[in-house]
This record gives structure tokens, sequence and C-alpha cells, in this order.
């Protein structure tokens, strides 16, 4: 069979610049079954897929700092001041 | 895990001072995160802040739940931030970009040329897991701006594309681009802690 550009297998370079769309779904179906069917083959690319993904889940448990209490305290008087009807 | 964001809103609503105190745990270090992104210092991010505060429990009233409270105070906060002025960017990816990974794994034909050291299924059991976590944090903080903005809200926060779209006003194309850059930027500096 002759290969044209949208059936051509996919390059190992080429799958990792389409990670982000698989992982959104953003894939046309023909590019999505290329890249999948390039994944069934090619083990380095499964392990680069799970790397973005566990990347994904580590950024998840990224917290942010805890608010010191005399933050809160200063917005809770001024929520306090806000509740008060102005004259 | 307290509270969730609905209820916190209803009993804002009703004038709920607690109410107030525990979305300000929740929310005002992440706030003041982002507004720096866009302002000079940290006392106009704190200044940003408090105006986003302020419009919350004016128009807690009008607030119809249609899209998430998280999402609609980033929304605010974005905005006050952005009419500040201060250093206002434009949110693009430039030039044509990195690639995601370093061209030389790959050999000529565009297959990888050693394989892959295999940590992706292990990372997250790790015992060390809190000091990668840190690494992650690291590394998204060296991000250049918009890319740190975008992989901040989508796999930080957890927000849709669609939400971070609506949060920064811009396209699904530059978003996609951008946590494209940022996160491929991200694997590698964890490959370069994982697999030195």
């Amino acid at each position: 069979m002759r290969w044209t550009p949208s059936t051509r297998p996919l390059s190992c370079r080429e799958v990792v610049e389409l990670v982000t769309d698989y992982l959104d779904d953003s894939l046309s179906p023909k590019q999505r079954a290329r890249f999948e069917h390039h994944l069934t083959g090619c083990d380095p690319c499964v392990e680069y897929l799970g790397q973005i993904r566990a990347t994904v889940a580590l950024a998840h448990r990224v917290h942010p700092d805890p608010v010191d209490p005399p933050t809160t305290q200063r917005l809770v008087e001024l929520y306090r001041a806000w509740q008060r009807p102005s004259t | 895990m307290g509270a969730d964001d609905a209820e916190l809103l209803d009993r804002l609503r009703a004038g709920d001072e607690e109410a107030f105190a525990e979305l300000v745990g929740r929310y005002q270090a992440r706030l003041v995160g982002l507004a720096r992104q866009f302002v000079a210092g940290p006392q106009a991010a704190e200044d940003v802040v408090q105006d986003t505060w302020l419009a919350l429990v004016r128009g807690v009233a009008r607030f119809e739940g249609r899209s998430e409270l998280r999402t609609w105070l980033f929304q605010i906060c974005v905005n006050r931030a952005r009419s500040h002025g201060v250093r206002e960017r434009r949110l693009v990816p430039v030039g044509s970009g990195e690639p995601a990974v370093n061209p030389d794994r790959f050999d000529a034909n565009g297959g990888w040329a050693a394989p892959l050291a295999h940590w992706a299924d292990a990372v997250d059991d790790r015992l060390e897991a809190a000091a990668v976590v840190d690494h992650v944090r690291a590394a998204i903080d060296r991000l250049p701006h918009p890319q740190q903005l975008v992989v901040t809200l989508r796999d930080v926060e957890g927000l849709t594309a669609k939400e971070v779209c609506a949060v920064l006003s811009i396209s699904e194309a530059n978003q996609r681009v951008l946590l494209h850059r940022g996160r491929s930027t991200v694997r590698r500096a964890l490959a370069e802690v994982l697999d030195p």
C-alpha cells in the first residue's frame, strides 16, 4: 500500500508533540487512530505518555501555602465593614 | 476537607462570616499567586485580591452558579489584575517553541535513540513523592509566564481547557500550545531528577 500523509505511520518524534492534544481529546478521529496505532507497537512512547500523565497528577498535588492568620483576620474585618450598609 | 464551595456560597449569601473566612483560607494564596503573574509587587497583588473578595461579596446575590465559584473568582482576579495594567503581557505563545523532547533523543528516522527510563508508574508510590512534588512546583515556577499560568490553572487547579480560556481570555489553540510547552518542560525537569 502507498503511504499518504494521513495514513503514514507517525514517528516517535511526532507522537510526543501530539500527546497534549491526545489527552484533551482534540485530535481528529484519523489522527487519534494513527496515534493509538503507534502506541500499540512502541513501549517508549507508552512510557512517555505515562510520564506526562504522572507529571499532571503530581502537579495536582502542589498545594498553595497556608494563609497567615493576620491576613484572614484583616479580610474578615473588611468583610464586616462591607456588610454594613453604606451611609 | 470542609464544606464544598456551593455550600459556602449559600452561607455567604446569608451573611455568614465564617463561610467568608473559610473561602479566604481556601483561595487567598491561590488568588495572590495568580494576581502576581500580572502586577508588579506583592502589595499590588494583595490589593487586587482584596478587590476580588469585595466583588464576590457585592456580587454573591447575583452569582447564579453557572460557572464554578473557583472559576468565577479566578476570572474576576485576572480581570482586576489586568486593569491595574502594571505589566500587561500578552498571553500568546512566542516563536515556534522548543520541541517537547530534546532532538538528540531521537535517531534519524524520528524514533527513540535509546529506551526511556521507566518511572511513570512508580512515581506516585515513591517514598519521596512529596519531594518530587516540590520539584514539580519549582519547575512550574520556572516556566515562562504564559505557560506558567496555563499549567497552574489546568494541572495544579484542575480547570478544564474551556475554563482556562474563559479565565485568561485566550483562544483554545493558544491554550493548547502553552499547555503543551509547559507540561513538556515540567516532564523534562522531572526526568532529570528521577533518571539522572
